[in-house]
């Protein structure tokens, strides 16, 4: 492999580690207030067809990145309904989050631009722009720095940069304020949090709601980022390999950042090659599409240090008479 | 809870019916939303589904493969196990059917009837085990295991197809056609016996009668042997059922052996009763299905097999719904997530109220 590609598809990983960042940081919030979330891939469905749609609409893509936020907070409360209002099944309530998205985006986008369940293609304003880094064009030609900083850094939708920023901001959240350590405890332990005069219901509200916001914005740079409109089962799994990463960094944000950028990777050398040669050993595309998913089966099984999910997670809160 | 207060027979019907009662008002509120007239798509969809024996064909193929799957995931349920890899499992079926038609020379159709069902609850089973295995020994969650090995399993099956089922120079990555041997009777053969007049179209075929049969063996199962009651026992409360002698590990195990199996069998209904050969997207969400199917049904196995009707019915009218009108077949996703929100997340929302009705009437 020489510099080029490999510049290329680092370039390439950044892009396809963006929506998966999001998506990663919005479930590992809403776990650690206890609230499992399975349905991160039908959240950002439906933001990705509202988002294309809208700034195919308006012909602005900042107003379909607002619309696709509003979508997928809305979905998030519907969630928030079922499993913590009428403390119902997190996970069959997230299971039919997803085919809700699978279905409805569908069903709207053919009524709405009868294009076979997708939206028009983007363009102009209605596609986000790409930015240049500071001098990115300046450094360019500097070795080293120039195809790290220009070809890989430089020259992406601003919504990567805002992804990359949520990671310290999600750590800072969680870690060192009062909000985030109270949302941690509702994670572990909800009876302690209530004694305290602390509401769990709105805690875990919160979680769910910035959740939203988080898929919403994956969604978003999904179908106006990463391509230029929406096509049906755009996700393609994407909010799964976020649920992978999440697991696979144990829920913590910045190894959430290692496992998006390895899984990104991942598919960003499975996109450009057919098949690799790793020390003689030949690994056919369907073995890089998998490993995301094996490698975390692996660290839930609990052979490579153990995976431990909040303690009350799954679990609704009822409170004591 | 609240379960106490309501009668068990308005339990295993009231709720369930004002569930999909629900589901059915708002996907009409949606097609009304979209231009179409609600009245005119239900009556399409009675009249695509039931209205000829080539729509009866069509649901109760359909139909066959949700009871497969619904019984996959309600014996999980049993137990409460959420299996949610029905897919991957129908899959590996799907890979068992085929290696067992294509590598196996049958000289008829009722041995490699038996032959593929076997071949396809091993290899269901087999993909089950995994995550059975790795909750019972290593506490590693079922949903997430069972989510991940659905999309190893779609990678696997590509692999298959692409570098080792598919005929030399065949562009499609499907296995070659299966030898036609292998070909199960269709409905219309088995009515024809009898000199029932039936559409020659549908795939609809003997595996029906294997799903039916599945029914009662799965209930038999669970209320008539030994291993059943462990099974209702350990979901109802797993603490007491390890108390009284029951390994959980070991139920855990079986459990998810069961449940893969029922998935895989699948594969025998869609593949070799219809492709007769193995593709990629054999199980077309079938797997998912079932857990609308196993929610609706209440997990008892004539509730699936009702809750499979209806989705057969939906399935089959949702098709002539896309044919004739410009609401698209994934209308029937919107009411399968429907059905599942309000059967499986929002049961309470349904529950209270009706509990509260019970207790009025009570007071009175």
């Amino acid at each position: 492999m020489d510099m080029m590609v490999l510049v290329q598809v680092l370039e390439s990983t950044m892009r396809l580690a963006t929506p998966l960042l999001f998506a990663c940081l919005a479930g590992l919030i809403s776990e650690r207030a206890g609230v499992f979330d399975i349905g991160l891939e039908g959240k950002m469905l439906v933001a990705a067809f509202m988002a294309a749609s809208i700034a195919y609409v308006s012909g602005n893509v900042w107003i379909g990145v607002v619309a696709a936020v509003g979508v997928s907070v809305l979905m998030s409360l519907m969630h928030g309904l079922a499993s913590i209002t009428f403390r119902g099944n997190q996970l069959i309530s997230g299971v039919a989050i997803n085919f809700l998205a699978a279905g409805i985006t569908v069903v709207i986008a053919q009524n709405w631009f009868r294009q076979g369940g997708r939206t028009p293609s983007l363009s102009g304003d209605a596609r986000m722009a790409r930015i240049d880094l500071p001098f990115a064009t300046a450094l360019r030609d500097v070795p080293v720095i120039g195809p790290i900083y220009y070809g890989i850094l430089s020259g992406h939708a601003l919504l990567v940069y805002v992804a990359l920023l949520c990671v310290p901001l999600t750590w800072f959240m969680l870690f060192r304020t009062r909000f985030g350590l109270r949302l941690r405890a509702v994670g572990e332990n909800p009876a302690a949090v209530d004694t305290a005069g602390v509401s769990v219901v709105g805690l875990r509200y919160a979680a769910v709601a910035i959740c939203g916001v988080l898929c919403g914005l994956a969604g978003a740079y999904l179908s106006t980022g990463l391509s230029a409109g929406f096509v049906k089962d755009m996700t393609a799994g994407r909010g799964f390999i976020a649920l992978a990463a999440m697991i696979f960094a144990k829920w913590r944000p910045w190894h959430a950042l290692g496992a998006v950028f390895l899984f990104g990777l991942l598919e960003a050398v499975a996109n450009r090659f057919q098949s690799i040669d790793i020390l003689g050993v030949n690994l056919p595309v369907q073995a890089m599409q998998a490993l995301p998913y094996i490698l975390t089966v692996v660290i839930l099984a609990g052979f490579v240090g153990k995976a431990i999910p909040p303690r009350a997670g799954g679990a609704a809160y009822v409170k004591e008479h | 809870m609240s379960k106490g207060r309501i009668p068990h027979w308005a339990d295993v019907t009231l709720v369930p019916l004002t569930s999909v009662f629900l589901a059915f008002v708002i996907s009409a509120i949606l097609i009304w939303a979209i231009g179409e007239s609600p009245w005119a798509a239900v009556k399409l969809m009675v009249e695509g589904a039931f209205g000829s024996s080539y729509g009866w064909g069509y649901t109760l193929f359909y139909a066959t493969n949700f009871i497969f799957t619904g019984l996959a995931v309600a014996v999980a349920f049993q137990a409460r196990l959420f299996n949610i890899g029905g897919e991957g499992q129908a899959l590996l079926g799907g890979l068992g059917v085929a290696l067992v038609c294509l590598y196996i020379p049958w000289p008829h159709w009722s041995l490699a009837l038996i032959g593929a069902t076997l071949g396809a609850a091993v290899f269901g089973a087999a993909w089950a085990f995994i995550p059975g295995y790795l909750q019972a020994r290593r506490g590693s969650h079922i949903v997430i295991t069972t989510i991940m090995f659905n999309f190893i399993a779609a990678s696997l099956l590509g692999y298959f197809l692409v570098n080792v089922l598919r005929p030399q120079g065949a562009q499609d990555p499907s296995s070659p056609r299966f030898p036609s041997e292998t070909a199960l009777p269709k409905l219309h053969e088995i009515l024809g016996v009898f000199g029932i007049p039936f559409s020659t179209v549908p795939p609809v075929n003997i595996s029906l009668l294997v799903a039916v049969g599945m029914c009662f063996a799965v209930w038999f199962m669970l209320w008539r042997t030994r291993l059943g009651y462990q099974i209702r026992a350990f979901g109802e409360s797993e603490p007491a059922a390890e108390y009284a002698g029951i390994s959980p590990a070991r139920i855990t195990i079986y459990v998810m052996l069961i449940s893969g199996a029922l998935a895989g069998l699948m594969a025998v209904n869609s593949v070799m009763g219809e492709q007769q050969r193995l593709v990629l997207n054999a199980v077309e969400g079938a797997g998912f299905i079932g857990i609308a199917v196993a929610l609706m049904g209440r997990n008892h196995p004539f509730g699936v097999f009702l809750a499979a009707m209806l989705f057969g019915f939906l399935y089959q009218g949702g098709a002539e719904l896309a044919l004739w009108t410009g609401i698209p077949r994934e209308l029937i996703v919107v009411i399968q997530a429907l059905v599942i929100l309000f059967t499986g997340a929002l049961d309470n929302m349904v529950r209270i109220p009706i509990a509260r009705l019970f207790a009025m009437r009570g007071a009175r």
